[in-house]
């Protein structure tokens, strides 16, 4: 499988993915034969309703659970040695940053963990602050800044170590409308100019239409995919792009996708 | 007393001077402890009052002198062997034994208190290694934690005024004498608190956090240094400060059944021996202040190190 070509391109060759837990209730499947290739560049969002297990998928790719069978690889190797590697950044719903450290210190503590030396790690600092326009707040602590700034450092955090892909779970599902458009806006320049393979899990339609190349539709119970949708706006999209009648269209399918997955009779 | 004091500067604050202000401020945060201490200490005089009077009027009627009310009223005030000494007398002889000799005179109590001050911090100190150690091992095995924890709960039930002095028997017998034995059944009774206190400290840090470092593949080294320890020390010194005073009562505990020679839990059995009240109660004073003195340096530093890391 490693001598394909197209194969070992892939960021991510899912196949026949299956996790099923065994609970207090029974046994839950979470994910059923999800299969996914996701080339690199790509900027691919997981939607669907709760349980539908979208979170499921990216903690598998990222080796925080394993599956019950199938097939995966990361970068081409399989998911845990791409932990292993450092191949993929992390971004949880919660900044989840360490509240005795200042920002500076939040951000070089992946490095400090995997080793760069002391002046490298004061440049990625340095630099991936200016990335997430957060100069000027290296000495803060946490607790002094905003819910935003917070996850737009623990973004930063992520890209630290120049990992290839990144893995979001719903990273600004915590934050208000306004704050959530203009951190869609910045995550979209930022994966434009470093042109890393995202893979981004969200509960908002406009959100993902807005910010992906391609979105899969995954339903609950078992939890699967319905429909991969291709989205292709102009990669100098602004905002003002949801007006237009192409975004509506797709948003209108990936609706569409969503209720056809969802039931109500619960 | 208080309350007025409030009203009438919070009424005026925006006219008054700085100075003034600063005043108030000053009234505003010492008159309850003011107020308080001055009730403690009329309430101690009624007592003494009431507890001493039948042993002066006793004394009185075994003499066969006369006597009045006021003779009987001053004797309770000035007794030798009172029940309870008066807060004056107390403060007398507390000075007296504190600045009345060189310090490191016998009769000295600041000699007495360095004594039991060595046995409680070389306590403190092992017990609180020794701690941390037991809630490492507990963290990081769900085995040792089954097997250790019922031992360490149960090191507790046992009264430590009935094991000290097979503490000391056996560690005499094995030529240990003086400030060791003492200090370990300070580490005995301290160690505690700070195993509890440090397994929740170690177990504190968020979910996300640890999967983060999962992420990094970090070492379980890495996790303790940079994720575990860090997390735990708010939860560190909320033990100490406990820990601290328990190494205090261990040492003194220690010095009660061995006839030691020094320290105040030797001045504590030398007083009750002899029916020395004002040196007993001189003797808790000292240890009183003691216990408070090393508390308030535990929260110093505490508060030293919390600021560093960020807290507000």
């Amino acid at each position: 499988m490693v001598t394909d070509p197209v194969t070992e391109r892939l960021v991510v060759d899912a196949r026949d993915i299956s996790l099923i837990f065994e609970t207090a209730d029974g046994k839950v499947e979470a994910l059923s034969n999800v299969s996914l290739q996701v080339s690199p560049g790509e900027f691919v969002s997981f939607i669907g309703p709760s349980g539908c297990g979208k979170t499921t998928m990216l903690r598998v790719i990222a080796d925080l659970q394993q599956p019950t069978s199938g097939t995966l690889s990361v970068n081409g190797m399989s998911a845990e040695n791409a932990r292993l590697a450092r191949s993929y950044g992390y971004v949880f719903q919660a900044p989840a940053l360490f509240p005795w450290r200042t920002i500076e210190k939040n951000l070089k503590l992946p490095l400090e963990v995997m080793g760069y030396s002391e002046t490298e790690q004061r440049q990625r600092a340095e630099h991936y602050l200016a990335l997430v326009n957060l100069k000027g707040f290296e000495r803060k602590f946490p607790w002094q800044l905003s819910g935003g700034m917070q996850q737009r450092v623990s973004i930063a955090r992520a890209l630290s170590f120049d990992p290839a892909l990144l893995l979001m779970d719903e990273p600004f599902g915590a934050l208000d409308e306004i704050v959530r458009d203009h951190l869609n806006e910045q995550l979209l320049q930022l994966w434009k100019s470093t042109g890393k393979t995202v893979l981004f899990v969200t509960h908002s339609i406009p959100e993902a239409v807005f910010l992906s190349t391609r979105i899969v539709v995954m339903s609950p119970r078992p939890g699967r995919i319905i429909d991969v949708i291709d989205c292709d706006f102009p990669t100098g999209r602004s905002l003002e792009i949801r007006e237009t009648p192409e975004f509506l269209k797709v948003a209108q399918r990936v609706r569409n996708g969503l209720r056809a997955g969802h039931s109500y009779d619960e | 007393m208080t309350s007025s004091a409030e009203t009438s500067s919070s009424f005026a604050r925006p006219h008054r001077a700085p100075a003034s202000r600063a005043r108030d401020l000053l009234v505003e945060r010492y008159a309850p402890l003011v107020t308080m201490v001055l009730a403690i200490v009329a309430i101690w005089y009624i007592a003494a009052v009431a507890m001493n009077w039948t042993l002066v009027r006793d004394a009185y009627e075994r003499e066969e002198t006369p006597y009045t009310i006021s003779d009987v009223l001053a004797g309770t005030m000035d007794a030798e062997r009172p029940l309870l000494p008066a807060p004056h007398q107390l403060a007398a002889a507390v000075y007296d034994s504190v600045f009345g000799y060189p310090p490191l005179a016998p009769r000295s109590l600041v000699y007495h208190a360095l004594v039991t001050l060595s046995a409680t911090l070389l306590g403190f100190l092992i017990g609180s290694l020794f701690g941390i150690a037991l809630a490492l091992m507990i963290v990081h095995s769900r085995v040792l934690e089954r097997s250790l924890l019922p031992w360490i709960i149960c090191s507790q039930m046992v009264p430590v005024l009935a094991l000290a002095p097979i503490f000391i028997v056996m560690l005499g017998a094995l030529g240990l004498h003086g400030l060791l034995p003492k200090s370990i059944i300070s580490a005995y009774l301290c160690f505690f608190p700070v195993t509890i206190g440090m397994v929740k400290g170690f177990t504190s840090p968020d979910p996300l956090q640890i999967e983060l470092m999962r992420t990094w593949s970090a070492t379980p080294r890495q996790v303790l240094w940079k994720l575990r320890w860090p997390a735990a020390v708010p939860y560190l010194f909320a033990s100490l400060k406990v820990a601290i005073s328990i190494s205090l009562v261990g040492a003194i505990v220690a010095e009660l059944p061995t006839g030691a020679e020094a320290g105040i839990g030797a001045r504590l059995l030398a007083g009750s021996y002899y029916g020395q009240t004002i040196q007993i109660w001189s003797a808790l004073v000292v240890a009183a202040v003691l216990a408070s003195g090393l508390i308030a340096v535990t929260a110093l530093v505490e508060g030293g190190v919390l600021r560093r890391m960020g807290a507000h």
